[in-house]
């Protein structure tokens, strides 16, 4: 029997679905899985947004989306998670692998938010000044809805790199898809294999539904005023590559 | 037409080293160095140069450091090639004579000969492991030193629940976490194990590292009470950890033993190894490792030499 055939008697196993002697089950993996994405997006999303609309709307600092992007990119994930753990302490995992998946989503996060706020038409912000709108209200009532599209594009971005990633969590004996994929290898054999590659089969699978959900909220979520050809290009652009977009724009 | 000649000229030579390396790692082939007849019974000459070998992990370079420490006080010219790799790559050098000598551990090294052997306890395993040597092999008497997985705990539980060996745990298994690498929960002296051995089942298993920081870790902040941790590691000392006697030899004993060319287990050879083995025990083997990893990095050699002296097994 190839692996193929394995992995695919792995995921189809009910024993694999629901708690059993295999351990907890798929779905509670998945739910865990989510629960570590969502904390690590949520917690970034609200360091990296304010900060972003701040750099954005004034200008100033914009130095530090640069070097806060590309230097969280840089850092080398499962070397910071174990760090984090054993400086935290295992009963801490929780915490080390949210700051550890934090790291990761802010730099699309706020690259998004940035180049969004940014980007929008100097002439429609001094129109708007033009008009008596305070700076408050040119941020939430002008920039940000003509910023949403590239924001959600950060969003997006970030919740994909984090769910693939979040399978580190399995390292320092938390739960998460990664446990198949971490489990697999120290089991080995050809049943650990096929765990391993059904395990890895699923976070891709995960990765591309949570990623079909955000786009569907995107289409729903930007003003249909915004779907001019112009910005629907752009829209369309950052949707085929959503970190390299916000970079081009700074430099 | 000359510089071709020249190029198929080298292709041939290297195929035939090539041919001539695969030929002698070929278990059929008789034409090892070990030429004399082997075994302990026969007389062997006292050799005139060792090649000691070592796995590619400190405990074993220190230990190889030591045999050729030993061995050069008797006057035996030694010349040494450690840090070689694993099992699966230095064990063929000792059959074609690359090396001669290297420090092994009892039950691993007899699963490497013998798949399907089944001994835990440490003679039995000793014995099997003669008994599964080929001929141009032999080990030495083996020390009380070993390198193995253990349960261990904190001494505030050992103290709390009056631990002394695995046994013990049985009544409090429903309130312990047990810590050690994701494989244990499969491995045969694993978790199923422990249950087959003592009858154990722990609360719950969380998958960790193989003895490293994160169990440590683990097991001193009390996320696990128990955990799979190796005899020799020098935390257990540092952390004031007890390791849990296991009488039913759940782990299979890892005994250092020196595993040896017999053409060159001369007696002189053999009393000295004997000797060191004499002297080497699990506390010698933290100490050594303690040593190795002190801040200033000091020299497997130099923590060899020192032991030797202070042993007197240096002259």
């Amino acid at each position: 029997m190839n692996i193929f055939n394995q992995v695919w008697v792995w995921l189809t196993d009910p024993d694999n679905w629901h708690k059993s002697i295999n351990g907890p089950g798929i779905p509670f993996h998945i739910l865990k899985h989510l629960e570590y994405t969502g904390l690590a997006v949520l917690i970034g999303a609200l360091i990296a947004v304010p900060l972003g609309v701040v750099i954005g709307h004034t200008g100033r600092g914009s130095f530090l989306v640069v070097g806060i992007a590309n230097s969280f990119r840089a850092l080398p994930e499962l070397g910071l998670l174990v760090l984090l753990a054993i400086i935290m302490g295992v009963a801490l995992a929780v915490q080390a692998v949210t700051i550890a998946l934090v790291a990761l989503a802010i730099p699309p996060l706020l690259a998004g938010t940035y180049a969004g706020v940014r980007n929008v038409d100097r002439d429609v912000v001094d129109a708007a000044r033009g008009m008596g709108m305070r700076e408050r209200e040119i941020v939430f009532k002008v920039e940000l809805p003509i910023a949403l599209p590239l924001m959600l594009g950060g969003l997006r971005a970030a919740t994909l790199q984090v769910i693939a990633t979040a399978s580190i969590a399995a390292f320092v004996s938390l739960d998460g898809l990664g446990r198949f994929v971490i489990d697999g290898r120290a089991f080995g054999g050809t049943d650990g294999y096929a765990m391993m590659a059904g395990g890895a089969v699923l976070i891709a699978a995960l990765a591309i539904a949570v990623e079909l959900v955000l786009a569907g909220v995107q289409r729903l979520a930007v003003s249909p005023g915004l779907r001019t050809p112009r910005i629907g290009r752009r829209v369309a652009r950052v949707r085929m590559n959503p970190v390299e977009e916000p970079e081009e724009t700074i430099v | 037409m000359k510089r071709t000649f020249a190029g198929v000229a080298t292709a041939v030579a290297a195929a035939l080293t090539l041919t001539a390396c695969g030929g002698s790692s070929d278990p059929l082939s008789s034409n090892t160095p070990a030429q004399q007849p082997g075994g302990s019974s026969g007389v062997v000459a006292k050799p005139s140069k060792i090649i000691v070998g070592s796995a590619n992990f400190p405990e074993s370079a220190v230990l190889a450091e030591i045999y050729a420490g030993a061995l050069a006080a008797k006057g035996i010219t030694i010349e040494k090639k450690l840090n070689i790799g694993n099992r699966e790559t230095y064990y063929p050098g000792l059959q074609d004579g690359s090396i001669d000598l290297i420090p092994e551990y009892t039950g691993v090294l007899l699963q490497h000969i013998n798949k399907q052997a089944t001994e835990t306890a440490a003679d039995e395993v000793y014995t099997a492991l003669k008994k599964a040597l080929p001929s141009n092999l032999i080990v030495l008497d083996k020390s009380a030193a070993e390198d193995k997985d253990a349960v261990v705990v904190t001494k505030e539980t050992a103290d709390k629940w009056s631990l002394k060996s695995i046994t013990d745990i049985k009544a409090h298994a429903n309130e312990v976490v047990f810590g050690g690498p994701p494989e244990f929960a499969k491995r045969a002296d694993g978790v199923p194990g422990l249950k087959k051995n003592y009858d154990i089942e722990f609360k719950e298993f969380k998958p960790l590292d193989v003895g490293g920081p994160l169990t440590i870790n683990a097991l001193k902040t009390g996320v696990v009470q128990a955990a799979d941790v190796f005899t020799t590691d020098p935390s257990i000392k540092v952390n004031n950890f007890v390791v849990l006697d296991d009488p039913k030899s759940n782990f299979a004993a890892q005994n250092v033993i020196p595993l040896i060319n017999a053409s060159k287990a001369s007696s002189e050879v053999k009393d000295a190894l004997n000797a060191v083995s004499a002297k080497l025990t699990t506390d010698v083997l933290i100490d050594l490792l303690t040593k190795l990893s002190a801040p200033d990095k000091p020299d497997a050699s130099k923590v060899a030499a020192d032991w030797l002296a202070a042993q007197g097994l240096n002259k």
